[in-house]
């Protein structure tokens, strides 16, 4: 039925080695194994996008990867999201000004998205921003505060870029 | 009741409180508690809509290395408890309330049969499987026929209809023979529900030498909770706390008492192990309240100019399998929410309550009123159309004006008193709404075909009641640093309370919002507490938040007093500080830090009462395109207009209207809990059953007005959390029903899908009765 394997990974800049089930998901490998319980989980069939976290850079729906699959993988979930110095982020700022949140279950996931998202295009347009969030599922604001705060999220994402291309 | 008169937080938009946690992964959900030692439960449910139970194979299960308990109904002592109704608690009910456990007979598909406690929610799963269920099979009950589906989902009763309720009000009959125009029109709202990003969840903590028991998870309810799962287990109340931690939303659903909120503690109480409980998606939206099932047939009478004199109708609820705590509130808001915002002098209207063998039903946002406001406003539309009046004069004519308020429409459902339309400027919600959506300029396209799609623009009215009483509660606590906890028996469900009730407080105590700690988390906290639901949390829990900050102010100053040696009527409590007209002052920490152990943490206790529900309204207009070749809706504008009386915090008020709008256009185009003709639900899974995303309805506006305060509370607030889905699917079904005009479709089921669209327009020419 299960067995383990041991796997390596760097979450939040953090080094793991762990024993994992090789049915666990990774969902439930941050959560239960890791004790990262700000990744949460609301379908546990990959559509609501709410566990999503960044592997290699990528958004993830850690619902439907098994633990064993991160093993070598870096990992960013929501708990790495802050700058270092543990204030809020760019994305984080705007949501709590634009009230992109309400009850805050599948604000990880959107936040985690966002982040992948505008980390690999900070020039999306409003089209492709509502296009990769139509992955995740909010229930309390109506998608528009979300909007409006990753758009204004977005020019800190392209001020980064562009530093990063002219050093 | 004279408004506070303060404003420096309450009307501000500070940024919330409880966002700090939520961004960054911090909030505590109850699924990411731990206990050590905690074993998981998973619950065996009936995959039979209706049948007996001959046996369960039980010893399969039992062996599975890991698993610690199986519990089935012959384990719970007789009789069975049954769930309590907590709202509209009629004794024709009784018979259909809903046993904590299955034991002869299975009503519905997700009834629980059995809990499994094993060492990991796995295993317990993996033990499931293993079970061998024998169920003779009767026949499903699922249309609203429910007397001629061949059995009876409750045999001593003899009949599926739970309750049939009967207002009246006026001389209907005479109006009816008299009038110049009748129309007569069959609608219907289809199954569908909440769906919270969080699901249920349990974590049961029992004390066997105490005596006593913690249950981790509760919401929205936690004080009715705790009485009914205190008479269940024949404990006194002050033995269990019920404790909330963050919830990942409510709207109506989560919270109320399920079976698992009785077996998870018998188990743990079976067990002498923590038990942990996650419903996973697919037990939610078969076990989770189901609400919106409701039908009518409605008929109007008109004078020729529009005038209405008559309105009668039989409206009817499909209830599910039992009538769980609430779900009666569904078909009496109904029948009572009909008329909505119009002078009708003549009303007739009869409300069933019909049992299926699907999911119980109970209240999501609005519940009733979504339903009920679709009937009545396509029907004035459909009425308008035929006496050739444009659809806003019509309204114009019948709305209620001011001069008409207070306006009683007499007595509409069973449990509540006359319900008498209190304050507000109707006409004046209704006009900006036009405004916003031009609708005079926008009368060119109505119906008109523009690049292949058909344009309409459709309006709707509606009032809405709130803030349930009889009363609210809170506790203030001066803290031995000087700091204060707000104990609040309202619930917190992601509405924002820790950020408005802390602006309340402010207020009334010239202090900033970083002062207060608002406590909702455990029912030792206070004595009782009615919770969140009915849009009451600011009205009613507000109120008990200026009664509470109040009695705070002078218990500081009567402290002050003995310390400065100073009578009262010299002390003045600002800024945080108690001062002397002499020069004298003395902090609420020094406060704080003079009390001995003996005289405890200075505290006072607030309460509100309040008999009177507060009636905000408003009106919602829309613009859509209908493609006649997909059937596809496009909502290109739509406007969500609503006096709330007054807003705490504007920004959030926002947000609970755009989310709630949100909410109601998955009611009218996607979210829908289909059933087989055996009562097999056929969308269990997100992929089936259908949600916005951040694609579908981009062009959103809310305008919260504040034209009128309430005159019930202190605050002057009437509800903001559920008027923006009140109206939606009517105004959606009147810009469609203007759109398809010329093709002669007028839309009256839910949901408006697009095959159901498509067929509208091509296949079915509806007959007018």
């Amino acid at each position: 039925m299960s067995r383990k394997v041991d796997i390596t990974l760097t979450v939040n800049g953090q080094p793991h080695a762990h024993a994992a089930d090789t049915r666990t998901t990774f969902a439930d490998f941050l959560r239960d194994d890791l004790r990262l319980t700000g990744t949460h989980v609301g379908c546990e069939h990959g559509v609501c996008g709410a566990c999503t976290v960044i592997v290699d850079g990528e958004a993830v729906r850690s619902c439907l990867m098994l633990a064993p699959q991160a093993d070598g993988a870096t990992v960013v979930t929501i708990e790495g999201l802050s700058e270092p110095d543990g204030s809020l982020g760019p994305l984080q700022r705007a949501f709590r000004k634009h009230h992109a949140l309400q009850c805050g279950f599948c604000t990880p996931g959107i936040l985690t998205t966002a982040h992948a998202l505008l980390t690999q295009e900070p020039d999306a347009s409003e089209e492709r921003i509502r296009e990769v969030l139509s992955g995740n599922i909010c229930r309390c604001t109506g998608y528009v505060t979300i909007i409006q705060a990753i758009l204004e999220a977005r020019e800190g994402y392209r001020h980064a870029a562009n530093a990063s291309t002219a050093s | 009741m004279k408004p506070l008169g303060i404003d420096k937080l309450i009307g501000a938009s500070p940024e919330r409180i409880e966002d700090q946690r939520f961004l960054t992964g911090q909030g505590q959900y109850v699924a990411d508690l731990d206990i050590p030692g905690a074993l998981h439960a998973a619950i065996l449910r009936s995959p039979v809509a209706h049948g007996r139970v001959a046996a369960l194979g039980l010893d399969a299960a039992r062996a599975l290395p890991g698993v610690h308990a199986i519990i089935t109904a012959s384990d719970i002592p007789n009789p069975i408890p049954t769930i309590p109704l907590r709202l509209v608690p009629l004794p024709e009910f009784d018979p259909y309330l809903q046993p904590v456990i299955a034991a002869e007979k299975v009503r519905y598909v997700g009834e629980p049969l059995a809990v499994i406690v094993a060492e990991s929610r796995a295993i317990a799963e993996d033990a499931l499987d293993l079970i061998e269920i024998d169920i003779e099979s009767l026949p499903a009950v699922g249309d609203e026929n429910v007397d001629e589906a061949g059995a009876f989902l409750f045999e001593e009763t003899g009949t599926n209809v739970a309750l049939r309720f009967h207002a009246r009000s006026g001389d209907p009959d005479k109006a009816f023979a008299e009038a110049a125009y009748t129309r007569k029109e069959t609608f219907r709202s289809h199954r569908h529900t909440a769906a919270p990003m969080e699901t249920r969840g349990l974590l049961a903590q029992w004390d066997e030498s105490g005596q006593k028991l913690k249950l981790f998870g509760a919401a929205k309810v936690p004080y009715f909770n705790r009485r009914a799962l205190s008479r269940m287990m024949n404990l006194p109340e002050e033995n269990l706390d019920l404790i909330e931690v963050d919830v990942g939303g409510g709207f109506g659903v989560r919270g109320e008492f399920y079976p698992e909120d009785f077996l998870i503690p018998f188990a743990a109480q079976r067990v002498g192990r923590p038990v942990k409980w996650i419903e996973d998606r697919r037990e939610h939206l078969m076990a989770t309240n189901h609400s919106r099932d409701v039908g009518a047939t409605v008929e109007i009478a008109c004078a020729r100019d529009g005038t209405i004199t008559g309105l009668r109708g039989d409206v009817f609820g499909d209830m599910g399998a039992y009538i769980r705590t609430n779900g009666g509130v569904v078909p009496t808001a109904a029948g009572m929410f009909l008329q909505g915002p119009y002078r009708i002098p003549n009303v007739d209207v009869t409300v069933l309550a019909l049992m299926t063998n699907k999911t119980p039903v109970g209240t999501y946002r609005g519940p009733g009123r979504f339903e009920a406001n679709f009937f009545r406003e396509r029907l004035f539309d459909m009425a308008a159309a035929d006496l050739k009046i444009d659809p806003a004069e019509f309204r114009r004519t019948n709305l209620i004006r001011e001069d008409e308020l207070p306006y009683s429409i007499g007595k509409r459902a069973p449990h509540l008193p006359e319900a008498v339309y209190d304050t507000g400027d109707y006409h004046a919600a209704f006009e900006r709404c036009l405004a916003e959506i031009d609708w005079q300029g926008k009368a060119a396209i109505q119906g008109k075909l523009i690049d292949g799609r058909y344009h309409g623009v459709g309006v709707a009215s509606f009032v809405e009641s709130g803030g349930a009483g009889p009363k609210e509660t809170s506790r203030f606590v001066l803290e031995k640093d000087g700091s204060i906890t707000v104990a609040t028996g309202s619930s917190l469900l992601g509405q924002g309370l820790e950020t408005t009730l802390a602006q309340i407080a402010g207020d009334v105590l010239g202090l900033p919002l970083t002062a207060f700690r608002i406590d909702h988390r455990s029912t030792a906290r206070l004595a009782d507490g009615l919770g969140s639901y009915h849009g009451r949390s600011i009205i009613v829990g507000g109120s008990a938040v200026v009664d509470g900050a109040e009695k705070f102010r002078a218990a500081v100053i009567e402290a002050a007093a003995n310390l400065l040696g100073r009578p009262n009527s010299e002390l003045r409590f600002e800024d945080g500080v108690v001062r002397s007209e002499a020069g004298a002052s003395i902090s609420l920490a020094d406060i704080a830090a003079s009390r001995s152990a003996e005289d405890g943490l200075l505290a006072v206790d607030g309460i509100f009462l309040v008999n009177k529900p507060t009636y905000s309204y408003g009106t919602h207009a829309a613009h859509v395109a209908v493609d006649p070749d997909t059937g596809r809706v496009e909502v290109l504008d739509y406007v969500a207009v609503e006096d709330v009386g007054r807003a705490i915090n504007p920004m959030i008020v926002s947000g609970q209207a755009i989310g709630a709008l949100v909410q109601g256009l998955g009611g009218v185009f996607l979210d829908h809990l289909i059933y087989d003709d055996q009562c097999q639900l056929l969308t269990a899974s997100f992929a089936d059953y259908l949600m916005p995303t951040a694609t579908d309805f981009p062009s959103l506006r809310s305008v919260a007005m504040e034209l009128r305060l309430s005159p019930t509370n202190p605050l002057g607030a009437k509800s903001a959390g559920e008027g923006g889905m009140v109206p939606v699917a009517a105004a959606i079904g009147n810009a469609v029903g203007a759109a398809l005009r010329s093709r002669g479709a007028e839309p009256r089921t839910l949901p408006l899908s697009p095959p159901r669209i498509w067929k509208l327009i091509h296949e079915e020419k509806e007959c007018t009765q």
